[in-house]
């Protein structure tokens, strides 16, 4: 549910702050497109261009952890490259019974 | 693009794939519930269940929110839409659901002035652009898209914008789940948890599961290796005798959710008693409501709502397809009666429900067009 | 003053900026005294240098008032409201001013300029393509273009999908009351230009105005007639296990386009509309592979997706997609991710898919990528023959899934 997609804060835009602890908006690029996208539902003092943030119906909804991506990815990939290695490794017995 | 590309690597999910086949006890079969739609939809859009072990069956659970809404409910915003001077506003997603007269499609088409939005601020937008009318934005959604709707609240009462309120329909996920956890007929070995939601909730109001039903749950995203992986935890977990919640999708996720957007949602919302579910009924305390504090902003106090009450089709089993207990295609009216063209239960009404996504994307077996795309 | 000027409405409630294209009015004048002094100005300027010194003393005063009524009827046509109204639907002397100074003006060729009640063409060699479309569009211009070169190039697409050569478009107007004459000029600007460039010819027309309220500005209707050069059978139903399917460019530019354009999601993007005539690509693509192209299809209302599946219906095969094949602007895709959209069913006003033998994918390829409108050419997929009449795909994960005929418009979603 609830379609989510990651983007990148390019610019804080200076708001107007009626409401001073929900403020407030910044410009998020997605693929080469950009939103005004609300980033009240976040720790906006903790943001800056170039942080990642999920969208949904406009708002940040999370902050994206770079250091969790990276785990996550790095796992995989080591999945990945002994999946490689095995088949390598099932190649060669495989030409070596012919 | 970063973060969504890298998700989406054949190399490893082929790895994955050969992991969760050796994980498989020979001989056993494996259900696993996506609570969630977007899982369902990740599944069918990607192709996943290719990858997934013959031994392995996802059931598509309840979590789509477009779905759930009760015909009554619609049949009210109907009502809403309709009334002088009022512009109802809401999602794409929503203006082809059918209540018990037709959609919003259809209510537009007899000449109710319905909009559809990107964000309930565009719908603060309108009301401000158009100070004649009353705008009112029909509210979807789990507590991923609820902090949304109470900042827009928030923000209406901030700058003074009277001509605009929300007709609640948020629901809760907790809840849910707990029903189908006691359904008798329940079936699942274990749970892939939704995503976004658990951005704003976190994690530990999972915990419940796997200590009160003995179940494991894995929370994770929506790109194919974030559902590859997560069923892949479950099957370890199951492996190794393990029962727990965990987190795969910590680049979201944080253990304890967003507690700002909690409190959004707590100062805005109160829970209902009750709320009716499409396919399963009245759950207790699985929906929210605005609270007293902004009446002036609800539009089921500011409307006389007739409260229209309609039953769900008897021919419909959507309860059973949304517990597991039927596949899609064993329901009396799938695939006849009920199409995504004309849809008579919630599994078929949101390209995310179950059935439609069957329909859609999974209805020939895979063996068939494995084949296919293989030659 | 001209009496055909007398019997213009004049709009005592028009704002000033708003006079149209003749506006010589002073700001300090109230409008109607402002329109008539500048039509006496004028009338004064047009009537002097004809008008010898001498020659003027031998006529009375009413021979020279008739002779100036005279002249004045046959100046050109003007059209000096700045809003359509009923009386230019009417058939009387505003729609034919209108014809006159808007239509001809712009698309004067010699099958339009007799205005008859239809075009008249010597003798044509060949087949013939005979297509009607209508175009409806919100907004009317967009980035990349408007309702009339879209009008125009759709119509020219049609014919260049049979394997014709476009020869002569009609362009039926319903115009709503109040439409502005500026823009009117502009969108048929455009259709003058796409013609133009085309090598096409409008050669009839009509107008009709509805009531404010009626109608959303501006449609058009047109039909076109193309001559079929040379012999080609192109039909879904020829495509055969084994073809190759080919789309001619990036997808999805034109839907993404416009509806960001509308501007209700608020989302700021560099995107422009494809919209292009195809039949100079459809021509080399034929002459490339003679006898090798089962079928050309353009990707417009419903996308890649939707055309793809009638092919495969009429044909009964099946056609299997390469996700990672398929050429997306990174632009079009993060609109469409952000909305919830897949691209594969957002139109195209300027992309093509053509089926073609499987060992003529390459030299349809070469041929294609040697046009500019046709270099990021690419196959996507191929026929296969179970199971018959769908459309599979082979997505980037690795997975297969079917692609199936939407309900509807695609939607921007949530969840």
């Amino acid at each position: 549910m609830c379609l989510g997609i990651p983007g990148e804060i390019v610019e804080i835009l200076p708001g107007r702050h009626e409401l001073a602890e929900f403020a407030d908006l910044a410009l998020v690029d997605v693929g080469g497109v950009r939103r005004k996208v609300h980033i009240g539902l976040l720790d906006h003092e903790s943001l800056a261009p170039g942080d990642w943030v999920l969208i949904h119906v406009g708002f940040a909804l999370s902050k994206i952890d770079e250091t969790e991506a990276a785990a996550t990815l790095d796992f995989l990939k080591s999945l990945g490259a002994a999946y490689e290695d095995e088949i390598a490794a099932f190649r060669e017995s495989a030409s070596e019974q012919e | 693009m970063r973060f969504v590309d890298e998700y989406r690597d054949a190399d490893q999910a082929h790895a994955l794939a050969d992991r969760m086949a050796a994980l498989c006890r020979p001989g056993r079969r494996y259900q696993f519930m996506e609570v969630c739609g977007g899982h369902t939809h990740a599944i069918y859009k990607h192709g996943l269940e290719d990858y997934l072990p013959d031994a392995v069956e996802m059931i598509h659970g309840p979590g789509c929110p477009v779905c759930v809404i009760p015909m009554g409910r619609l049949d009210d915003a109907f009502h809403i839409a309709e009334q002088p001077g009022v512009i109802m506003t809401t999602f794409g997603d929503m203006m082809r659901v059918p209540g018990g007269r037709g959609t919003f499609l259809d209510a537009k088409a007899r000449g109710a002035d319905i909009r559809m939005v990107y964000s309930p601020l565009d719908a603060l937008k309108i009301a401000h652009a158009n100070p004649g009318r009353h705008v009112v934005f029909m509210a979807v959604g789990f507590e991923t898209t609820a902090p949304s709707t109470a900042l827009t609240i928030l923000r209406a009462e901030a700058e003074g914008i009277g001509n605009f309120s929300v007709f609640c329909n948020h629901v809760t996920i907790i809840p849910s789940i707990k029903a189908i956890l006691d359904s008798p007929d329940q079936r699942a070995d274990g749970f892939v948890g939704p995503g976004h939601v658990s951005a704003v909730i976190g994690c530990r109001p999972y915990e419940f599961v796997p200590r009160v039903y003995g179940k494991p749950l894995v929370v994770t995203g929506f790109e194919p290796l974030d559902v590859l992986r997560a069923v892949h935890q479950l099957l370890t977990q199951l492996a190794e005798g393990r029962c727990e919640v965990e987190n795969q999708y910590a680049r979201v996720v944080p253990w304890d959710g967003n507690a700002r957007a909690l409190s959004v949602i707590g100062r805005v919302m109160e829970l209902r008693g009750y709320f009716e579910w499409r396919g399963l009924g009245w759950i207790p305390h699985s929906a929210l409501k605005i609270s007293e504090r902004y009446a002036a902003y609800d539009a089921e106090r500011i409307f006389q709502i007739p409260g229209v009450r309609v039953a769900d089709p008897k021919a419909c089993q959507c309860g059973e397809v949304l517990k597991g207990v039927l596949k899609p295609w064993e329901c009396k009216v799938f695939g006849t009666a009920c199409t995504p063209e004309t849809p008579i239960g919630t599994c078929m009404v949101s390209s995310e429900g179950a059935c439609a996504a069957y329909y859609n994307f999974g209805r020939f077996s895979r063996k068939r067009v494995r084949e296919a795309t293989r030659r | 003053m001209s009496p055909r000027h007398l019997d213009d409405p004049i709009r005592e409630d028009a704002p000033l900026e708003d006079t149209g294209l003749e506006n010589t009015s002073r700001p300090d004048l109230v409008p109607g005294a402002a329109q008539a002094e500048a039509a006496v100005r004028e009338a004064c300027e047009l009537d002097q240098p004809e008008i010898p010194h001498g020659h003027m003393s031998g006529h009375s005063r009413e021979e020279e008032v008739l002779e100036r009524i005279e002249r004045a009827r046959k100046r050109r046509a003007r059209v000096r409201e700045d809003r359509i109204t009923l009386a230019h639907g009417a058939g009387g002397k505003a729609a034919r001013a209108l014809i006159e100074a808007v239509f001809l003006e712009a698309f004067g060729n010699p099958l339009l300029e007799p205005l008859g009640d239809g075009a008249v063409t010597g003798p044509v060699a060949g087949g013939l393509a005979f297509t009607t479309d209508s175009f409806v569009v919100r907004p009317l211009f967009f980035p990349g273009g408007d309702i009339g070169d879209l009008a125009v190039n759709g119509t020219i697409n049609d014919l260049a999908m049979c394997g014709a050569a476009p020869r002569y478009l009609s362009a039926g107007f319903i115009l709503e009351e109040g439409f502005p004459v500026e823009d009117l000029r502009s969108v048929v600007a455009s259709m003058a230009e796409a013609a133009r460039a085309a090598g096409v010819w409008i050669v009839t027309g009509d107008t009709k105005v509805v009531e404010n309220g009626k109608a959303d500005g501006c449609y058009i209707t047109t039909a076109g007639i193309g001559v079929i050069e040379r012999p080609v059978r192109l039909s879904a139903a020829a495509v055969v296990p084994g073809d190759s399917v080919v789309v001619s460019g990036p997808i999805g530019e034109h839907g993404m386009t416009v509806m960001l354009a509308r501007g209700g999601l608020d989302i700021e993007t560099d995107l422009t509309s494809d919209t292009a005539p195809l039949h100079t690509l459809a021509d080399r693509l034929l002459a490339a592979c003679p006898g090798q192209v089962r079928c050309l299809r353009d990707a417009t209302r419903g996308g890649v997706a939707t055309v793809v599946n009638e092919i495969a219906a009429a044909a009964q095969v099946a056609i299997v997609l390469d996700e990672s094949a398929v050429p997306v602007r990174p632009n079009v895709r993060g609109a469409c991710e952000l909305l919830g959209i897949d691209p594969l069913y957002v139109a195209c006003e300027g992309r093509m898919v053509a089926v073609v033998a499987g060992d003529h994918a390459d030299a349809a390829l070469d041929a294609l990528r040697s046009h500019p409108l046709g270099t990021d050419a690419a196959v996507i997929g191929r026929a296969g023959d179970d199971p018959a009449g769908l459309v599979l795909m082979r997505t980037h994960s690795g997975g297969t899934r079917v692609v199936d005929l939407l309900v509807g418009d695609p939607l921007p979603r949530i969840c």
